[in-house]
């Protein structure tokens, strides 16, 4: 079969194609021969599959949670105690998402691929699945295709593919659907499902997320914070109305663990994305001045996508910093200008999209300067030696 | 500037008709200069107000290219650059009484944009690499030329702004009512500058693609 898809076969010009779904179903038999090279079982493919292992946890329970609020928001408290016909009602609707995200970017990367002739590469694997869990599942699916194409397009093969990027393409995605449809993703009608097309919340449920309350809270000046009822061990546990992935700590916090022990993700990153959070907390605390303000600064931890950014988006190998302590450095940047925006800037409660996307443009900055330093430590270190 | 043997030439020689077309494809002020581009981002979000200030801006660079040249042999080299910044800036504030006067609404959304066409890199750049070194009526085409490639990207961005940013161009409506009512959206970042930039972006992709020789190294 394979002599077919090969240069000159009959179907020749499809071979990046057949490579790519050749090396995808069995290990390729071809090998370095040139240079030293360190030979290791983990190639790219093997890494996405791991990060895709993490974000397991949270897709499950994002699939839950979407049947769980849907139901809260139609008063059935029968079917919500029922967790399997949640998930269902959630897998139901999350899967077109999924192959429209899937369908859509890795089109554009075979498309692409092919035509430079070159191989295609896996860095696709994880952003499609990343992008349906950082949307509202009420999101159109056309919208969310664009967003794809867009986030794919500029932000990915402009800079020359898998590797090159500048920018986080599934934030990208998310960013493109913020500026360019921002009545689609915020606002309390668009985080639970079946309310926006015909369906009538019943008294006294509302679909805003605790930061939205807050926010709203913080605007009309009350003297304390609203969440909407829920408490920080909903947060934690995630029965919140959100994006899809993002709602329960917990779940990012066991992707975390396997991101951690397979050394696939950087512990430097996620700790010092953390810190970060609690330092800017803490110095509002301080400073007082609204009841937002003087939230306790673990809060930010568990409420929004504070998480998720902090493990999966801040710790994507191409666009985080390179050097160990640039790694600490961009996350305690993240961290605080997440709390900062969300704090400060009534007009984004949240604020971990924009810190990232911004702190990615300034992670070469920061290597630049970490290597100097180093440079410079060393020659010191020559010119003492030399005396 | 010898006074020699001068040629005489038709006024719409080959290398005369080069000045006025070349600024439009292969030698644009905008794509390939890439000057300009701020009023680029600017004033594109409607098709109005793109179309006036590209004719506002290829007014002003035909004619102090015009004027400047018919000067340049009187003008001391020190102080050229304060002649230019006058004659340019005589050329604006006529441009700007003449749109208030006749096109009001246009005129107060371009507001201060139409004011910053002194700052235009491309007026400037042209009265100092060509007008001073050339004959009126060739500086005359040069101007023409280069404020139409000006204006052709200008508008060619705005028409794409306009039509996915607002539904309308020219301010009547394109995208049909029966697809809003499917579930279709106007897409705002395309009212917003950074859009502009993604789309000039585009263009200079596609017009590399078809002059391979004019790639960056």
């Amino acid at each position: 079969m394979k002599p077919t898809f090969s240069k000159g076969g009959r179907l020749g010009f499809l071979h990046s194609t057949f490579d790519a779904f050749e090396t995808f179903l069995f290990v390729p038999n071809t090998v370095t021969k040139k240079g030293s090279h360190i030979r290791d079982v983990n190639d790219l493919k093997r890494t996405m599959i791991v990060v895709i292992i993490a974000l397991i946890p949270a897709l499950l329970f994002g699939m839950y949670n979407v049947g769980y609020q849907h139901f809260a928001a139609v008063a059935d408290p029968v079917s919500q105690a029922m967790w399997l016909k949640c998930w269902w009602y959630g897998f139901v609707r999350m899967l077109p998402m999924i192959i429209v995200s899937y369908v859509v970017g890795l089109g554009i990367e075979f498309a692409v691929a092919q035509k430079r002739g070159e191989e295609v590469n896996e860095g696709f694997l994880v952003t499609g699945l990343l992008v349906p869990m950082i949307m509202p599942i009420d999101i159109p699916l056309w919208i969310l295709a664009l967003a794809v194409a867009f986030a794919v397009v500029f932000g990915k093969e402009v800079f020359g593919g898998t590797g090159m990027n500048v920018f986080n393409p599934a934030l990208l995605a998310r960013a493109f659907v913020f500026f360019a449809y921002t009545p689609k993703i915020s606002g309390e009608h668009v985080w639970v499902r079946g309310v926006t097309k015909g369906g009538e919340y019943v008294d006294g449920f509302s679909g805003a997320t605790p930061l939205g309350y807050i926010t709203d809270s913080v605007s009309s000046g009350a003297a304390t914070l609203d969440f909407g009822g829920t408490t920080p061990m909903d947060w934690f546990w995630g029965f919140i109305p959100g994006s899809i992935g993002e709602v329960s700590t917990f779940c990012i916090l066991i992707g975390a663990v396997i991101l951690i022990w397979t050394g696939v993700a950087s512990w430097r990153t996620m700790v010092s994305v953390f810190a970060g959070g609690l330092v800017m907390g803490l110095i509002f605390n301080l400073v007082g001045g609204n009841a937002y303000m003087e939230m306790p600064a673990y809060y930010h931890w568990l409420l929004g996508g504070f998480a998720f950014g902090a493990v999966f988006m801040a710790t994507d190998p191409v666009t985080s910093s390179q050097t160990n302590v640039g790694k600490v450095i961009t996350g305690l940047i993240i961290g605080m200008l997440a709390v900062l925006i969300r704090v400060v800037n009534p007009g984004y409660p949240e604020g971990m999209m924009l810190s990232i996307l911004f702190v990615n443009a300034l992670s070469p900055l920061v290597d630049y300067y970490v290597v100097q330093a180093n440079v410079r430590r060393r020659n010191k270190r020559l010119k003492t030696a030399k005396q | 500037m010898s006074k020699g043997v001068e040629e005489k030439e038709p006024m719409f020689s080959l290398k005369n008709m080069k000045l006025l077309w070349g600024p439009l494809n292969r030698n644009n002020p905008v794509i390939v200069q890439i000057l300009g581009i701020c009023s680029a981002l600017a004033v594109t979000a409607k098709l109005k107000p793109a179309f006036v200030m590209a004719v506002s801006v290829t007014v002003v660079t035909a004619f102090s290219n015009l004027i400047m040249s018919c000067l340049r042999k009187g003008i001391p080299n020190r102080i050229r650059i304060i002649v230019q910044l006058v004659v340019i800036a005589t050329l604006v504030i006529l441009v700007d009484q003449v749109l208030k006067a006749y096109v009001y609404d246009v005129s107060k959304q371009l507001s201060v944009f139409v004011g910053l066409i002194i700052t235009n890199c491309i007026i400037m750049g042209r009265v100092e690499a060509f007008a001073l070194g050339n004959k009126p009526w060739p500086s005359f085409l040069d101007g023409i030329g280069n404020g139409l490639g000006y204006g052709l990207i200008l508008i060619v961005v705005a028409i794409v702004r306009e039509l996915f940013g607002s539904g309308t161009l020219w301010g009547y409506q394109i995208i049909p009512q029966w697809l809003y009512e499917q579930g279709y959206v106007n897409n705002s970042l395309m009212l917003l500058p950074p859009m502009a930039l993604i789309i000039v972006g585009v263009i200079i992709w596609i017009h590399r693609s078809k002059n391979r020789d004019l790639i960056e190294k």
